[in-house]
């Protein structure tokens, strides 16, 4: 049979490109988030360019870039991890203690225990769900009680206050190359490796099949369990990465730190494109609805809203995005249908 | 493969559980474990935590889990469809809210301002129902989302003010006891009508059998003539009304609306759900397990209280519990599967040794 279903497309390989790009679901976000910043800097001059308005635009969504990546990759194979804004917190909590108790510790080794703590929590996660094969969303809803408790048993009413940490070490959350903070560089730089991961490494292409289909992926022989423990153990590392991000950024680290990040960057994932039930959705777009969901927050009181209805409008956009998701992909099977039948 | 040979395999899974003792089959389930596992905590706690055997042990103990215990029956149905409602600690805050607002600022009279909060509390389930069941979108994502627009509209009118003017008559019917001084509050009366009117709609209806069949596969669902939407928005709606009445009686019962009342509490309210062994892909799962996943955790969390222990350790101990509930049920799984292979390899032999006698053409065709 050389019959084809579908007709191959009449377009140049530049047409197909350019048109894919605008149609995608990225872009859109991506159309939302500038207009989103037009509109304010028309507002209000400084919001971009008066003191610290470009640094602070780009700075500020840093953490969450990181956390919605981990939390791209861990969707993608059709889970989810709710305790990401836990090991943030716990990870915060360990950056300030070490620097308490060994103040002589260079600051890159800092960044490497943090991450590999991240790492470890991840681990267990990865473990409990793949090698139990039990739902994440059970799993990583106990892990957030027991990390989040864990935490506060461990810090208690105490806290890390700027004056504990060293200055080269706060610096970096203020620090610019090129007018580009240094965080948001790093942050970008994880982007940009879990993308690439996920889009051409075969250990990604992977965690898609499994996504779309875990009992074709067994059946086809993918090692299933493997794949989606790391997936767990890079989303841990992330957050770790964030947490040390957390302590330089705000330089005070109390009980509240992470608290309900981890729904938002399951929402940063959600508005930009991740399908929550697996198989699709690029890192790119979590990272471009991570920046929209931090510059709504400081966006809102500029247009003269309250910013106590921040929340209301990242609800209403993500049930857009979700509704939007659904319009589109049934409008693309009428269509395929449609080819099928003529 | 013969006819029969299939028959069997169906039987012997399906029907395993018939060929047990009566008593088995009570006892050696997911809530009878739970419940196993309450009754010795419970009776642990009474006899080595000092003061729990007091008056008020039990009083705060219903009054602290009433909430959390009203929301988890239909929570209950709702998983057992295989869907979940993250949003109904956001339609308590919404709903305080508006019982506050309906009170203070539109000047209603108490029953008129609970009239009000409970319709808000129907529209947003009706919301999060239109959108699972007619729109098909996932519930999880969905109800993500309509638990940040719920609560930033609770946030976003009331800001950080609260409103405490409630009229005594009314916050003290919220903590009044049953027959004056006896250790049950009387939301008690509401649980246990509600407990009883969600039991019959689950265990002894056509209405639950659907929502047994959904949770188990929606396509054979819809083909057996469930009607898989409705039962899913019906679902839904159930969820906002009770979670909108939970709202309300955390509110008299604190005597102040404000819009981060009961934040996290869907997270307790699906951890004692699953606790309580439902299933979180749906299709399994039972009321009395749920309500004694509940009480579990209000047994253990008092207790801890009691013996001076930290809520952060208590947090861990519930996270744990819920690790460890879902762990053991895919073990156990596992393990009787394994004994199901075993049994089947042990027969093998036999099932050999009677067709040797006639040989079977198509057995041989499949074989080769």
């Amino acid at each position: 049979m050389s019959e084809t279903l579908v007709k191959p497309s009449e377009a140049s390989p530049l047409q197909r490109a350019v048109g894919g790009a605008l149609r995608s679901r990225e872009i859109a976000v991506f159309a939302v988030l500038v207009v989103l910043i037009v509109v304010a800097t028309v507002k209000s001059n400084s919001f971009l360019f008066g003191g610290d308005g470009w640094r602070d635009l780009l700075v500020t969504p840093a953490i969450l870039l990181v956390l919605a990546a981990g939390q791209t990759m861990v969707i993608v194979t059709r889970n989810v991890d709710l305790s990401v804004g836990s090991t943030l917190g716990l990870t915060a909590y360990l950056t300030g203690r070490l620097f308490v108790d060994q103040p002589s510790l260079p600051i890159v080794v800092v960044f490497l225990i943090g991450i590999a703590f991240g790492g470890l929590l991840g681990l267990v996660n990865g473990i409990l769900v793949a090698g139990f094969r039990v739902p994440a969303l059970v799993i990583t809803l106990g892990t957030l009680y027991i990390y989040r408790g864990v935490f506060l048993e461990w810090a208690g009413s105490d806290r890390i206050n700027p004056s504990d940490m060293p200055s080269g070490f706060l610096s970096l959350g203020t620090k610019q190359i090129l007018t580009i903070p240094v965080l948001t560089i790093i942050a970008l730089l994880v982007i940009a490796a879990v993308g690439y991961y996920l889009h051409t490494a075969r250990g990604g292409r992977e965690m898609y099949a499994i996504g779309s289909d875990p009992d074709a992926a067994t059946l086809y022989g993918l090692a299933v369990t493997k794949r989606v423990v790391w997936a767990f153990v890079i989303c841990g590392a992330l957050a770790g990465l964030a947490g040390v991000f957390y302590a330089a950024r705000y330089g005070t680290i109390s009980s509240g730190a992470g608290r309900n990040l981890e729904l938002e960057a399951v929402a940063a994932a959600v508005i930009g494109g991740v399908a929550i039930f697996g198989g699709s959705g690029t890192v790119w777009g979590a990272a471009i609805g991570a920046f929209l969901l931090v510059t709504i927050d400081r966006v809102l009181p500029i247009l003269g809203i309250p910013d106590f209805w921040q929340r209301a409008v990242v609800g209403a956009l993500i049930i857009g995005a979700i509704v939007l998701d659904r319009v589109l992909s049934a409008r693309q099977e009428r269509a395929l249908i449609e080819a099928r039948d003529r | 493969m013969s006819m029969t040979t299939i028959d069997e395999a169906v039987n012997e899974r399906t029907y395993a559980d018939y060929s047990r003792p009566l008593l088995w089959r009570v006892f050696m389930t997911r809530e009878f474990a739970i419940i196993a596992l309450l009754v010795l905590v419970y009776f642990y706690a009474y006899g080595n935590v000092a003061n729990f055997d007091g008056p008020l042990t039990l009083y705060y103990l219903f009054l602290d889990m009433a909430p959390i215990m009203l929301i988890a029956l239909p929570m209950t149905l709702v998983i057992i469809t295989g869907e979940i409602d993250l949003s109904v600690a956001s339609i308590m805050g919404l709903t305080s809210v508006m019982l506050g607002i309906g009170y203070h600022d539109f000047g209603l009279s108490m029953p008129l301002a609970i009239v009000l909060a409970l319709v808000v509390g129907t529209v947003c389930g009706a919301i999060n129902g239109f959108l699972v069941a007619y729109v098909g979108l996932p519930s999880l994502a969905v109800t993500i989302g309509s638990m940040a627009l719920f609560r930033g509209i609770a946030v976003g009118l009331l800001g950080t003010e609260a409103i405490t003017d409630f009229d005594e008559k009314w916050t003290d019917l919220a903590t009044q006891r049953i027959g004056g001084d006896s250790s049950y509050p009387v939301i008690l009366i509401a649980f246990v009508v509600l407990a009883i009117a969600f039991a019959i709609l689950l265990h002894f209806s056509t209405f639950g059998r659907g929502v047994y069949e959904i949770g188990l596969n929606d396509q054979t669902a819809r083909f057996t003539g469930v009607k898989v939407e409705r039962t899913k928005f019906c679902l839904f709606l159930l969820a906002g009304v009770v979670s909108g009445f939970a709202g309300i009686f955390y509110t008299l019962r604190y005597g102040s609306a404000r819009g981060d009342n009961a934040e996290f509490y869907e997270l307790q309210v699906i951890a004692a759900v699953l606790l309580g062994g439902v299933s979180i892909f749906g299709g399994r799962g039972a009321l009395h397990g749920v309500i004694a996943g509940v009480l579990l955790i209000g047994v253990v969390s008092s207790a801890l209280r009691l013996e001076n222990v930290s809520t952060n350790i208590t947090n861990i101990v519930i996270g744990g519990l819920l690790v460890l509930s879902v762990i053991s049920g895919s073990v156990l799984s596992s393990v009787s599967n394994l004994r199901q292979r075993r049994a089947a390899r042990a027969r093998a032999p036999v099932k050999a040794s009677h067709r040797s006698g006639q040989p079977d053409d198509g057995e041989k065709a499949a074989s080769e």
